[in-house]
């Protein structure tokens, strides 16, 4: 049935290639804008129009009502610059980042390896490790906000320790560490679980033929294998840890922390343009944050591009 | 000896073709997964026990695992005095309509961007690409007043529309339609198929198990975002069920057992739905995992 389609099929496209070709282009032509165009509507109106609308509040005086905004040039930017607690929540999420990013990519790795060698009960592993990520932010927040506390606290009653977790300064960030842990290792455990399961079967075979031990085979196949998803992984959870909010005022009842010791850098800027209703500040910050981000994108694009020359 | 050697290294190698035996490195693999799978679910595990406590009791001090009295209390109290079948309601508006409006949305533009030529694409390309970088964490106040701009605060449409334009999704439908032949849309305009005839006709059914995973990665970030649902509003009818719990039940001062019950809540639909699409969620997130790779 098949091949008689494609028997029939080859010479009446050998035929009409140039006449396809040109009715391709014309049709394209045609609709190529309003297949795009939908999206690019709401893309326009909710990311591009902000952005440029963040880049003009951050040049005036703004405030929350929009009105009477006057022009103040790049005062804003240095305002920001010069101001020590945007500095601090910058510091608190970088701090983060840095604590989240290594142990997320580990654990993630160390999860995938054990639920992709146990041969029984597949779906028991997978379910257990991903199901806190199933869970809104604010609920594994109150979660950990519970566990963590003290007295009426399970952590503390369970390895039997006293620790302040939440009201102390250098406990505070490290149970949001915690708790953003076991809530999205779950998303990175299955990128690594399916990239395990995509590496081919052969290479193991030729290696163990080759005399090759357990160890040799992980170092030497299934690492390297994973390289490419073990930067999908890092990159993902850079740019997620950088943008901390949600787990942390829900952990910490909106407020900063101890000692300001959890405020985020996005929790800077939204009490700055929310709370004290400094629009144009909060645009200006939310412009440095941007840049941030795009640097961290960018540098990881000239990483990948930079890899591949060097690989090939 | 050799075969000795052979044998363990069969055992501890991965694919399972058929049910082996108990090996030891099987048994302590197995039983090391129990334990930590433990410590996983301990969590919300002791989120249900709490729940089916009184309140009382989720508040002594030292804690205990299991109620001493079993009681359904804080589930009832829940439904009668939080607006939590509103919130519920809410919730599942805009996930849904999110949804549906991303799928459409980004499938269309996914596709244009892969297969059709029109003026301009490529710097479009280029503007879709940098809007990787954006979200509501990242640029919140702008856009709140440009939504306040368009009147939207404090309605459907002020939290279901700026959700709608995520690019990651068209990057990964993008990425999707490039791998399709050509040749299946060429033979079917040889048979005087037009653009949209192909599109709906044979692109779309091939991509399915990509609309999939977007919708279903969509559907999840939808119904557990706080960040954009609590920035637009205030009108305690309007919350979504993360947003509600957060806001409103921690402000009557904080009811641990009513509070876990109510977490539990907003957390359940979605675990459902896991228990039953598991394969397919799996496959979706090694599927959107692998494009972006």
């Amino acid at each position: 049935m098949t091949t008689s389609a494609q028997t029939v099929l080859a010479p009446a496209r050998a035929r009409t290639a140039a006449a396809t070709a040109t009715v391709r282009r014309k049709q394209g032509f045609q609709h190529g804008g309003w297949f795009v165009a939908p999206f690019l509507a709401l893309f326009v109106l909710f990311v591009i129009w902000p952005l440029l609308r963040g880049v003009y509040l951050s040049l005036t005086d703004a405030n929350i009502s929009g009105e009477g905004a006057s022009f103040i040039g790049l005062d804003n930017y240095r305002e920001a610059l010069h101001d020590q607690l945007m500095w601090d929540a910058l510091g608190h999420s970088a701090y983060f980042t840095l604590l989240v990013v290594p142990c997320i990519t580990v654990l993630a790795f160390l999860l995938a390896m054990l639920a992709h060698h146990i041969e029984r009960g597949k779906w028991l592993w997978r379910l257990c490790f991903f199901v806190p990520f199933l869970l809104p932010s604010t609920v594994a927040g109150n979660l950990f906000q519970w566990l963590f506390t003290q007295g009426i606290g399970m952590f503390n009653h369970t390895f039997g320790i006293d620790t302040p977790w939440l009201t102390d300064k250098s406990y505070a960030m490290l149970a949001i560490v915690i708790e953003t842990l076991w809530w999205t290792v779950g998303f990175s455990f299955l990128l690594y679980l399916a990239a395990l399961q995509g590496i081919p079967d052969h290479l193991y075979e030729a290696a163990k033929l080759d005399g090759a031990n357990a160890w040799h085979r992980m170092v030497h196949i299934t690492l390297p294998m994973l390289r490419n998803i073990t930067g999908l992984v890092v990159a993902l959870q850079v740019l997620a840890s950088l943008q901390l909010f949600d787990q942390a005022v829900v952990m910490m009842d909106f407020g900063p922390g101890p000692e300001l010791s959890t405020r985020s850098f996005v929790q800077y800027t939204l009490e700055q343009g929310f709370t004290s209703y400094r629009v144009g500040y909060a645009s200006a910050m939310s412009i440095i944050f941007f840049v941030i981000i795009a640097v961290v994108a960018l540098a990881r694009m000239w990483l990948l591009r930079n890899r591949e020359e060097g690989g090939r | 000896m050799t075969t000795v050697g052979t044998t363990a290294s069969t055992a501890r190698s991965v694919r399972p073709r058929s049910r082996r035996p108990w090996t030891p490195s099987q048994i302590v693999l197995t039983l090391l997964g129990v334990a930590v799978s433990a410590v996983f679910v301990a969590p919300i595990a002791a989120a249900l026990f709490t729940s089916l406590k009184s309140e009382a009791e989720a508040a002594e001090i030292p804690p205990h695992w299991l109620p001493k009295v079993w009681t359904a209390q804080a589930w009832k109290a829940l439904w009668s005095t939080g607006n939590l079948t509103n919130w519920f309601v809410n919730s599942l508006v805009v996930s849904v309509c999110v949804t549906t409006v991303v799928l459409v949305v980004s499938a269309l533009a996914g596709y244009g961007f892969a297969r059709t030529e029109f003026r301009g694409k490529s710097v479009l390309m280029g503007m879709v690409m940098s809007g990787l970088m954006v979200s509501p964490a990242v640029l919140g106040v702008p856009l709140f007043t440009t939504v306040q701009q368009m009147g939207m605060v404090d309605t459907y449409w002020g939290m279901i529309l700026p959700q709608c334009a995520p690019a990651a999704m068209v990057y990964i439908l993008y990425k999707f339609f490039q791998g399709v032949p050509r040749e299946l849309e060429e033979a079917a305009f040889i048979d005087g198929a037009g653009r949209w005839r192909v599109f709906l006709t044979i692109v779309v059914p091939l991509a399915r198990p990509s609309l999939a995973a977007v919708g279903i990665f969509t559907f999840i970030a939808s119904w557990n975002n706080f960040l954009w649902p609590y920035m637009v509003t205030n009108n305690p009818d309007l919350m979504t069920m993360p947003n509600g719990i957060a806001t409103v039940m921690n402000s009557y001062g904080i009811q641990w057992a009513q509070l876990m019950a109510g977490g539990l809540m907003a957390g359940l639909p979605l675990i459902v739905v896991f228990v039953f699409f598991q394969r397919q969620i799996v496959a979706g997130v090694a599927h959107t995992g692998l494009a972006g790779q």
